[in-house]
C-alpha cells in the first residue's frame, strides 16, 4: 500500500512540472514589458534596461523558467506589480479562504447528494424521485454566477437573513458569512453527486445479492448502508474528485459574487490590473491544490475498493 | 421519469429497429424519438435555433435597424423599469428592452458554446485519433501532455490564456477551445482504440491503404458515436462557459447582449432591478437543460449499440 501511495505520488510531480511549465509558456504571451509597467511611464530607456537586466528578463525562457520553479520551490513566487508586495504573503491566505470554501462546499454536496441519491434510487419513480430528479436537472444545469445572484437576492437582500457579501473572521461570523457562497459553489457538485447516486444505486439495487442479504435478515438500513453504498460507492467517489476541478473553477465566480477573499477572486482581479506574476502563481497554486486533491481521490479508490489495491499487490510479485 | 411509459408500438418498433437493416444513425433516431425527455430538449433546441434565425433574418432585412434602434440603443428615461405591458421583461441599466436583448443574445451564447466546443474537438480529435492510433510512444507523448492540460483546472486555464492574449470574443473561444481540447483526446482516442484493430481495418491495409486514409476512411466514420455524443452532452456546459467568463468580463464584450455580459450589470443593480438578474438566467438554465438531455437522449439512443 505504502509502495502505491509512494508510486502515486511520483507521478504526481512531472505533471505538475508541466502545468507550471503550461501556464508559465501562457503568460509569457502576455503583452507589454514588465519593466515598464513597474517604472511606470516615465522611466528612462536606460532604467528600464537596468531593472529588466536586474529581473533578469532578458535570460533565454529555459533559464526563465527553471529559475521560476526554484523559486517556488522555495516559497518565492515573485513579486506583484499591482503593489509591489510579495506574491506569496498575499496569496497564503487567499488560497486558506478558498480552501474553507471549496471544502465546505464539498462538504454540503456530500452530505446532502448522497443520502438524496440513495432515496431516490430506492424509491425510484416516486413523487419523491421524479422532484429529486428535476431539481438536479436545473441545478446542474444553473450557472453558478446566476445561481449566486438569486440567492443574494432572496436570503440576503429580501429576507435578510445572510449577509450579503464579505468575509469576517472568527468562529459564529465566518460560519454566517460562509452559508451562501458554498451553497452557491456546491449547487452543481450536488445535483451531480445525487444523480450519480441515484444511477449508480440502482445498478447494484437489482442485484441478487441484495436479496441473499435480505433472504438472510439483515435489517434494510444495514443492508442499504453495507451492501448497496459500498458497492455504488466508486463512480461517486470518482465523480466527487472530477467534480473538484469544475468546482475551484466555479470560485473564482463565487468568491467574485460574494467577495470572499480567496485565489479565485484574486486571479480575476490580478488579470484585470495585468498583474503577470499573481496571475501565474495563482493559477499554479491552484492547479497544485487540484492535482493533491485528484491524488487523494486515487488513494481513497484503494480504500473503498479492495479488487484496485489487490490489483496492485499481485502487481508487486 | 418518462421512459417507464413506452407505448406498445414504441417497443415494437425500437425492437425492429435493431433487427433489420438500419444505419447506426438510423436505428439511433428510432430509439431517441421515443425517449420523450430528449424530444423536450430537442423541441427547446428548434426553438431557440428559431430564435437564432429570426433575429439574424429580421438584422438582414431591416439592414439591422432593429438591432440598433432596440438591442443597443440606450434610453435613460427607462432606465431599470420593471416587467410592464409594453417591456414584458423589463428594462435594463441604460434603459434597453431585456426581451429585445436576450432574444439577440441567443445567437451569440448559442453559437459561441458550440463554435468552443467545436474548436476543442478540432484540436483535440486529431491528437487523439494519432494517440489512439499509433499507440506505443507517441501516445504516450500526447496523453502525458493532455494530463497536464486535465491538471488545470479548465476556467482557470481560461482565464490564463484570456489574460494572456486579452478579453475578446475570439481569444475567449481560443481559450476554451484549448482548454477543453483534453477531455476530447481522450475521448477520441478511447474510441478509435476499440475500433483500430477491427477487420475491416486489416483488410483496408491489405488492399493497400496508408494510414491517413484508413483513419479518415475507416475508422473516423466508425468511432463518430462517441465522439458526437461527447460534443452534445459538452455543449451546455460550454455555453455555461462562455456565459461565466463574460460574467466576470473576460468574454463578449458589451454592449453585445450575450446571456453572460448582461448578467455583469445585473450584480451592480441586484438591490434595484431583480429583473435584470432573473431573466437571463432563466434563458441560460432552460438552454442548458435543453442541451443536456438532448445529449443524454443521444447517448441513450448510441449507447446500446456500440456495447454490441
Amino acid at each position: 500500500m505504502l509502495r502505491y501511495i509512494l508510486k502515486r505520488f511520483l507521478f504526481v510531480i512531472p505533471v505538475l512540472l508541466g502545468a507550471t511549465l503550461l501556464v508559465f509558456t501562457i503568460m509569457e504571451f502576455t503583452p507589454g514589458d514588465p519593466a515598464k509597467i513597474i517604472l511606470g511611464n516615465e522611466a528612462t530607456e536606460a532604467d528600464i534596461a537596468n531593472l529588466r537586466e536586474e529581473m533578469g528578463l532578458d535570460d533565454p525562457f529555459v533559464v526563465r523558467y527553471v529559475r521560476f520553479v526554484g523559486n517556488m520551490l522555495r516559497g518565492d513566487l515573485g513579486i506583484s506589480y499591482r503593489n509591489n508586495l510579495d506574491v506569496s504573503d498575499q496569496i497564503i491566505q487567499r488560497l486558506k479562504n478558498t480552501m474553507i470554501l471549496a471544502g465546505a462546499a464539498v462538504f454540503i454536496a456530500v452530505l446532502i447528494g448522497i443520502p438524496v441519491g440513495i432515496i431516490s434510487a430506492i424509491k425510484q419513480y416516486t413523487i419523491f424521485d421524479n422532484v429529486v430528479m428535476m431539481v438536479t436537472l436545473f441545478l446542474a444545469a444553473s450557472p453558478v454566477f446566476w445561481l449566486g445572484l438569486m440567492l443574494v437576492i432572496i436570503f440576503a437582500l429580501k429576507l435578510g437573513i445572510f449577509p450579503a457579501a464579505g468575509m469576517k473572521p472568527g468562529f459564529p461570523d465566518m460560519f454566517i458569512c460562509l452559508v451562501l457562497p458554498a451553497f452557491t459553489l456546491s449547487s452543481n457538485t450536488m445535483a451531480t453527486i445525487a444523480r450519480t447516486t441515484r444511477a449508480s444505486m440502482l445498478e447494484v439495487v437489482r442485484q441478487d445479492y441484495i436479496d441473499t442479504a435480505r433472504a438472510k435478515g439483515l435489517k434494510e438500513s444495514t443492508i442499504t448502508v453495507r451492501h448497496m453504498l459500498k458497492n455504488a460507492l466508486i463512480p461517486i467517489v470518482t465523480m466527487i474528485g472530477l467534480s473538484f476541478g469544475g468546482l475551484l473553477g466555479g470560485s473564482v465566480v463565487t468568491e467574485s459574487i460574494f467577495a470572499w477573499p480567496g485565489v479565485g477572486r484574486f486571479v480575476v482581479e490580478s488579470i484585470n490590473f495585468k498583474d503577470t506574476p499573481s496571475v501565474l502563481a495563482s493559477v499554479v497554486m491552484l492547479s497544485i491544490f487540484s492535482t493533491f486533491v485528484n491524488l487523494f481521490v486515487d488513494l481513497l479508490y484503494a480504500f473503498v475498493d479492495p479488487r484496485i489495491k489487490s490489483q496492485y499487490q499481485t502487481k508487486r510479485r | 421519469m418518462f421512459q417507464s411509459v413506452r407505448t406498445r408500438k414504441a417497443e415494437i418498433e425500437t425492437a425492429e429497429a435493431v433487427n433489420r437493416d438500419r444505419t447506426l444513425f438510423e436505428q439511433a433516431w428510432i430509439q431517441f424519438k421515443y425517449n420523450r425527455r430528449a424530444m423536450l430538449g430537442l423541441a427547446i433546441i428548434v426553438v431557440l435555433l428559431l430564435i437564432v434565425a429570426g433575429t439574424i433574418l429580421t438584422d438582414l432585412v431591416t439592414h439591422e435597424e432593429v438591432y440598433n434602434n432596440y438591442v443597443v440603443k440606450q434610453n435613460l428615461y427607462m432606465k431599470l423599469k420593471g416587467p410592464s405591458l409594453e417591456h414584458p421583461l423589463g428594462c435594463d441599466e441604460f434603459g434597453r428592452d431585456m426581451l429585445f436583448r436576450i432574444l439577440w443574445g441567443t445567437k451569440y451564447s448559442l453559437l459561441l458554446g458550440f463554435c468552443a466546443v467545436t474548436l476543442a474537438l478540432l484540436i483535440g480529435g486529431p491528437l487523439g485519433m494519432i494517440a489512439g492510433f499509433y499507440g506505443g510512444k507517441t501516445d504516450n507523448v500526447i496523453m502525458r501532455i493532455m494530463d497536464v492540460f486535465m491538471a488545470c483546472p479548465f476556467i482557470l486555464l481560461a482565464m490564463a490564456i484570456v489574460a494572456a492574449l486579452g478579453a475578446s470574443t475570439v481569444n475567449l473561444l481560443i481559450a476554451l477551445g484549448v482548454s477543453g481540447m483534453a477531455s476530447f483526446s481522450r475521448v477520441t482516442r478511447a474510441a478509435v482504440m476499440s475500433v483500430k484493430d477491427k477487420e475491416f481495418v486489416e483488410s483496408a491495409r491489405a488492399v493497400g491503404a496508408n494510414d491517413f486514409v484508413i483513419l479518415i476512411k475507416y475508422i473516423l466514420p466508425n468511432s463518430m458515436a462517441p465522439i458526437l455524443v461527447q460534443l452534445t452532452l459538452r455543449i451546455g456546459s460550454s455555453i455555461l462557459h462562455v456565459a461565466g467568463l463574460s460574467y466576470i468580463g473576460l468574454g463578449v464584450q458589451p454592449p453585445i447582449p450575450e446571456w453572460g455580459a448582461i448578467l455583469t450589470a445585473a450584480k451592480v443593480y441586484m438591490r434595484d432591478a431583480w429583473h435584470i438578474s432573473v431573466f437571463p438566467g432563466l434563458f441560460l438554465v432552460i438552454t442548458v437543460v435543453a442541451f443536456n438531455l438532448f445529449g443524454d437522449g443521444l447517448r441513450d439512443a448510441l449507447d446500446p449499440k456500440l456495447k454490441r
